[in-house]
This record gives C-alpha cells, structure tokens and sequence, in this order.
C-alpha cells in the first residue's frame, strides 16, 4: 500500500529528531499561531530548544495534576490564573528578580506563577444595535431589563467562571447569586465560548456580551468590517478586570535554570512588544510598549480603567459553579 | 499445548482456545479505564457528589440525552437505509461516487459541521453575506440532531453496505418465489437480516451522540455531556468528573447490553446445500434513478456541500501558499498514527467478533459487552487512565507512538468490530467446516476462507477507525509525544484562538486526505463498493 511510505517517512522523522544539549518542555495552553513565533525567537536567541505539547489549558491542567512528580514537563503556560492556581502546588517558587518584573496583583503571592500578559475583561457590542448611552456603566448593571434577550453569555468559559469569582471575592457570595440569577432571569443567549459569542453579535442573535478584550482584534485581522465594538465600564469598576494568561516552572523539572530564563525572556521587551502588537493583549511589564491601534479598547485606556484586585483572591472555582448551577445557569 | 491443556476438560479446540485469549486481552485493557476511574470517584468526597449529582437538573440532562440519542437515531436510519440499499442493490449510475462521498461527513470535523450550520444562518452568516438571505439559525434539539445526524449517518451506513454486500440474494428470491410481495420480502427477509448491521451502527451512533459535547454546545442543546465537560473543563476537576463518567458508561453499556440481548441466538447465514447467487442488482427507471439522485444529491449537499462551501468561504480569506509546508507535516504526523490505529483496532475487534458469532459463551458476550468501553468512556476520561497506567510503567512508553496508535486503537475498537461482526454472521460456517474437510488447517482456513470473506466488513471497520482518528482531540493532547502535530492539534489551536479562518486550511485538508484515503480503499473493495 502506498499509504505506508508517508507513514514510514514521519516515523523516520521523528526518530531522527536532535537531541541538543539545552532542551526544556513546555504544556502550552496557549495556541501555536499565537505563541510559536515568539517561541522561536527565544530559541534563536538563547539556542534553548523548546519542545512544546499544545492543548486545552484544561486538559493540560488535568493531564499535569494526573502526572504529578513525574511529568516531563518544565513549564505550564496557561491562559487564565484559575488553572495555574489549580496548579501552583505543583510550581516551584520563582526567582525575586523575575517575579520583580510583574505588578504583585497579577503574579501568584507565593512567588510560583507569574503574569505574561494581560487580558482585560470588558463589553463587546453591536454598534448597529446598541446606541452609546445604552452601554452599561457597571458591570452589576448588565442584568438590566433593558439587556433582556439581547446578551450572550458563555457560563462554562474559564475566564467568566473567574470574573464571577473575583465579583464573589469584591462583593460577597449572596451579591454574586444574585446577580447570576438576574443574568438568568434576563433570558441570555447562551453561548459555547467567547468566539462563539462575538459571531453571535455579529450574527444578530444577541447585541452585548461580558467577554474578553483580545478576540476582537483577532477578528478585525481577517475582516475589518466586523460589526462588533468595545466598550469598557467606568474606571475602577470590577466589569474592567485585569487578568493574565501566566506560567510557572514545575517543581519536578530538572531544567529549572533554562526554564526560567524563558520566563525572563517572555517578560522583556521583545515579547511584550509582541504580545501587545500581534496577539492583542497588554504587556504586564517593561515601559514603551507601542500600543496597537484600530483593534478596540487600547491597553492604556483598559489600564486606566482596570480595578485594583489581586488575582490571588481568584481561588474557589468550585464554590462559583455552585453558585452558577444554583442560578441555573448550566 | 498448554492452553489447550487448560481447557481440556471442555475439549476446547486450538483456534478457541487462541481467539479467547485475545479476546480476553482485549476485554483486560478495556477494564483499565473503569479501574481508574473507580479508582478516582472513590477519592471523591460523598457529600459534595450527592450535591452535584441529586439535582432535578441531572434528570432533565439526562431526559435531553434521551430525546437527541432517539431523534439522531431515527434521522440516521432514515438517511442511511435507503441509501445503502441504493448503492448496494440498483443499478444507479454514479453510485461508486456516491458510496465514497456517503462516507466522507465522518471526515469533517465537528465544529466545522457546527459552524456550516450556523453559519448559514444570521446576518454574518455566509449566506446573507453572499446571496443576501437570513435564515433562522438552527438550535436546541433539532439543531443538534440535524448536526449530529448529518455527521453520524456513515456509521450507519457503513455499517448497512457491508450488510447488503454480505446479504444472500437467493433468500430474498426463494421468498419471492414463495409468494410474498417486494414490500413483504424487505420486511420478512431482508429486514431481519440486516438487524444485525443496523443495530451496531445504532450503537455506536447512540454512544457519540451520548458522549458528544462539541456539536451539542454550538447548537445550544443541554444534554448530560455538557456537566462532565464543565466540570473538567471549568473546574479542573477528575474525582466529581469520575462519578459523572462512570453514570454516562453506566447509560452507554446498559445500551449495550440491551442490544447485544437482542442480537443473541440469531442466525443469519445460509444453512443447507445450494450456492448462494452472486449479486443481482434492481434495474431503475427513469423516474427511479431521477429519484435515487435527488435523494443522493441532497444527502450529500447537506452533509458535505455545507460543510465543504463554509470552509471555502473561510478559505478565499486567508493565503494556504504559506502554510503548505507545514500542512503537509502535520498530515505525514496524522497519518503515522491513524493507519497503524486503524489496523489495530481492526486486528482487535477480529478475534473479539469471531468469538461473538462462532463461539457465543457467557464468557464471549462479556467480551463483546466490553470492547464498547473505550467508545463509551469519555475520551478524556480514557486518555487519563492510560497516563495514569502508563507513568507507572517504562520511562519510554510514556507519550509515545506507539502508546498512542495502541490507546486510538482500543479507543475505536468498537468502530470496527460493528462490520466485521455483521460480515461474520453472514458466512457459512459450513464454508469453514469444507476448507477443513479439504485439509486447511484452521489457521489456513481464517486466512483463505474467512478473511476474505470478511473482507467488506474488515475495511468499512478500518475506515471508520482511520477518519476517527484522524481527527481525534482529547487522546491526543494528552497521550501524544510532546512536539507531536496532527492535523487536527494544529487546527484545534487556531479555532480555540477565535481565528476561524486560520484554521479553515486544516480542516479542509482533514476532509481532502480523509477522502483520498477512503477513495483509494473503497477502490480496491470492489466486493463492498461496486
């Protein structure tokens, strides 16, 4: 059968792949298009090669906490704080100097993750649909009638289910229920993810959503039609929450020194520059970052209007999707 | 003789004594998974699961699973039986095309059969951006059936063509002979003798749409899959996740077992002297073969013109010259693990479908009973079990090639065994009893006689397995060697970025490669294909 002879060429291929001297691995929750070129760069510069598992950061967070001690794995980067704080037991403390780079509100307080870039929590909407003194000030005041049948709403995505947290954490458990139950009473357009959401408004079937700041550019890179806008609430309202996709180094790595020091690369300059220009989140450190323009909501403006909460406060995952199942959302 | 010797007291003859330890391997493996996850939900803490689980929610999850599993059901029989009887019994011109292109909505990755439902329909969608109309978009219970039939029906099919090829006509003429009408004899004859076909491919279309999580959440539907996905997914959670797998395999092997009750102490082969006549194939009319090709046609139009036009539309938006290299890479990496998983899965599900047919025991049922578990375990849920087992082994299986084809083959088994089984009710073992007569050994006799008698149902189960797998997830993400690229990782890390359109070039080359895979084996079954 001639379908053997590919089969045998990548086997060949893989069995003849290089063992160079440096080498870490890496569980990548984040996607190849985004991170793989910065990848490389690190590889170019440093000559550490990196050798990288892509998957759900989920289904690394469980593949990691099935392996324990004994995982291959170096580092973990994931792309919200709830699965590197499932895993913070599992991460080494890290150095002063690399946690030094990074503000103590989006790095772990026992020093076992840190931040590589921010990802800011706010309002999509249709500007067809939705007239500006529409626009919602708060975050407590999407569950307004006025919202009624017109939000999408993603209650299984991670960052929702840390947001809701945080809210719990701001404001108190009964607070949250309460404002998960108008969510509910409001008859939202539930939606599989925020991807899924922002087709959903562009679609017509819904004309707001709570989402996350960096999809919209992703979107406005292959139309720049799009018909979905951002908007953030006022300044210092919780709606505007700062958060991070992070990275850790694992406890279990014999690699800790080259492991690190993809972390420092990750935190200079040439990586936030990247972050911030090509993946469309906000760098988490360094100064004179250039700012992407024309893709929604700047990170001097999400900065500007972000709260002062530390994403260590976001720990009980579990007691949120209690209290999203009680206000029968999933 | 050892074995032998073990069995001696029942004078248990060689080839049993051989099929029944294989058997017996596989049905082994297949506890792995259940030891685990027993192994995890009994680490759980009681209350907390009665709390998640003594819900009135759970049972109206559970009562939605009920009502997309018999809707997918109904839809896939009525889409399936006529055409496989199309393909397989009428002259209708083109049907060798339409035999590979029935197959071919198994390539296509769910979410972008999802998608090309979805996007038909809303103001962005495709259609109004094209030709300016909006649809209303499909959703809820019949959103998801739609999808998950129109992505089904090939099991069913498969399933259904290995049926009729294997099916002797002679009954269905001596019947005819014997006075009933063509109504009577599809129903007295040739009905029952496909049973056996429809229900495997039943079974394994209930188990996926039990299971299935991704078409089911695009469309909006509620079914009891979305908890365990949530709870792995949104809470990072094995134990709580344990006890809802374990309820799902409960679900899915009761099904299991109810169908394997009605296929038992059933005969379908000939029996008596005679030859049995080769294939005679209906002669359609005008108006029949207009009728077979609209019925054709919109089959097809809906479960692969839709999919295939949504990734067009994707694709005229993105450049394929720059990720053609790489596209070819990940195919080669694809295609290392989904033959040699194919192959395995059909080696496995053999001697466990021989025992099935031409040794039934108490012991042969159980066995059978449990080659559905890797389909009916959540893939995720599978893949854990296989890490845990495999940590505890050689430092090198751990992430390997071979660990993986070896989990995509107990995973999928169940794909394979439904045709094969279905092809070996239809033989005569009076066949085997001549080539034995005539001085084959047994092993010569498997080989010459039965194999290739099989033969239909040996590749419909490997196709099954190697378009499966060709677009497999979960198992992959965890169980692949680090640095791995499969078409379908390297696809999946563009889609859960939002950047549909990048990944539009991945999902087409899963459905292309898929369709020259099954074109060039369809080809060579001339027995099953033409």
């Amino acid at each position: 059968m001639n379908i053997l002879k590919p089969t045998v060429l990548a086997l060949a291929a893989l069995a003849a792949t290089p063992l160079t001297a440096e080498q870490i691995t890496l569980y990548s929750g984040r996607g190849e298009p985004l991170v793989a070129p910065i990848i490389a760069t690190f590889t170019e510069q440093t000559g550490i090669e990196v050798n990288v598992r892509y998957g759900g950061t989920a289904e690394l967070a469980i593949l990691l906490q099935e392996e324990g001690g004994r995982s291959p794995a170096d580092l973990f980067w994931a792309q919200d704080v709830a699965a590197l704080g499932t895993i913070k037991p599992m991460f080494a403390e890290l150095p002063q100097a690399t946690l030094d780079r990074v503000e103590a509100i989006h790095r772990d307080a026992g020093g076992r993750w840190i931040g590589t870039s921010g990802r800011a929590r706010l309002v999509i909407y249709s500007p067809e649909r939705v007239e500006a003194d529409e626009l919602p000030v708060t975050m407590a005041e999407l569950t307004d009638e006025r919202f009624r049948g017109r939000m999408a709403l993603a209650p299984t995505n991670g960052s929702f289910i840390a947001h809701v947290t945080a809210l719990r954490e701001a404001a108190g458990d009964d607070f949250a229920l309460e404002w998960l139950k108008g969510l509910a009473a409001i008859d939202p357009v539930i939606v599989r993810n925020n991807t899924a959401g922002h087709q959903a408004i562009a679609d017509g079937e819904a004309d707001i959503m709570l989402t996350n700041n960096y999809y919209l550019g992703r979107f406005l890179a292959s139309d720049a039609d799009f018909p979905v806008a951002q908007a953030t609430f006022e300044a210092g309202d919780l709606g505007n929450l700062m958060m991070v996709a992070g990275i850790g180094v694992l406890e279990s790595s014999e690699n800790k020194e080259a492991a690190t020091a993809f972390i420092d690369f990750l935190l200079g300059e040439v990586a936030q520059q990247y972050f911030t220009g090509n993946v469309y989140e906000f760098p988490v450190s360094g100064i004179g970052i250039v700012p992407v323009s024309g893709m929604g909501v700047s990170y001097s403006e999400a900065n500007a209007a972000a709260p002062d909460f530390d994403l260590n406060r976001i720990v009980d995952m579990e007691g949120t999707l209690e209290l999203i199942r009680e206000a029968g959302l999933i | 003789m050892t074995a032998s010797d073990l069995f001696a007291g029942r004078r248990m003859p060689l080839p049993r004594v051989i099929f029944t330890a294989l058997g017996l391997m596989v049905g082994g493996l297949m506890l792995l998974p259940l030891w685990y996850l027993l192994l995890r939900a009994f680490q759980a803490d009681f209350d907390t699961v009665a709390r998640l689980l003594w819900r009135w929610r759970t049972a109206e999850l559970l009562l939605n699973t009920a009502a997309l599993t018999a809707g997918v059901l109904a839809v896939c029989t009525m889409i399936a039986l006529p055409l496989a009887w199309l393909i397989s019994r009428t002259d209708l011109p083109g049907r060798r095309l339409i035999n590979v292109l029935a197959v071919l909505p198994l390539a296509v990755p769910g979410y972008v059969m999802a998608y090309a439902l979805i996007g038909l329909a809303g103001n962005y969608g495709f259609l109004n951006q094209i030709l300016g109309v909006t649809l209303p978009r499909p959703q809820g219970l019949w959103g998801a059936t739609l999808a998950l039939s129109l992505y089904c029906f090939p099991y069913l099919y498969l399933n259904l063509r290995a049926a009729f090829a294997g099916l002797d006509q002679s009954l269905e003429e001596s019947a005819r002979a014997l006075g009933c009408s063509p109504r009577e004899v599809f129903q007295r004859v040739t009905l029952p003798h496909l049973m056996p076909a429809l229900m495997a491919g039943w079974l394994v279309v209930g188990l996926y749409v039990i299971g299935d999580f991704g078409a089911v959440a695009l469309m909006r539907y509620e079914a009891f899959s979305y908890v365990i996905y949530q709870q792995y997914a949104a809470a990072f959670d094995r134990l709580y996740a344990a006890w809802l797998a374990l309820i799902l395999i409960a679900i899915a092997l009761s099904v299991v077992w109810w169908e394997s009750r009605l296929r038992e102490g059933v005969r379908y082969d000939r029996i008596g002297s005679g030859s049995g006549t080769g294939s005679r194939r209906l002669r359609l009319g005008l108006a029949g073969r207009l009728a077979g090709w609209l019925f054709s046609a919109a089959v097809v139009l809906a479960s692969l013109g839709l999919p295939v036009a949504v990734l067009t539309f994707w694709m005229t938006r993105s450049a394929i010259g720059p990720v053609l290299p790489a596209l070819l890479d990940s195919f080669g990496q694809s295609l290392s693990v989904a033959v040699p998983a194919a192959v395995l899965a059909a080696g496995m599900a053999l001697p466990v479908a021989v025992l099935a047919v031409r040794y039934p025991s108490p012991l042969s049922t159980l066995i059978n009973r449990l080659a559905f578990v890797g389909y009916a375990v959540p893939a995720l849920a599978f893949a854990l079990a296989f890490v845990f087992f495999s940590l505890q082994g050689p430092r090198w299986l751990y992430q390997s090639h071979v660990l993986l084809v070896t989990v995509y083959g107990l995973a999928f088994l169940a794909l394979a065994l439904g045709p094969i089984r279905s092809a070996l009710y239809q033989i005569r073992p009076s066949m085997e009893d001549a080539a034995r007569a005539l001085g084959h050994g047994p092993a010569a006799t498997f080989w010459r006689v039965t194999l290739p008698n099989i033969r239909p149902g040996v590749v419909a189960g490997m196709v099954l397995v190697f378009v499966i797998a060709m677009k497999e997830l979960p198992i992959a993400f965890l169980l692949a060697p680090t640095g791995f690229r499969p078409l379908a990782i390297t696809m999946f890390s563009r889609t859960s970025e939002g950047m549909l359109v990048d990944a539009a070039p991945y999902a087409a080359a899963i459905i292309a490669f898929s369709a020259l895979f099954v074109g060039v084996v369809l080809r060579h079954d001339r027995k099953g294909g033409d």
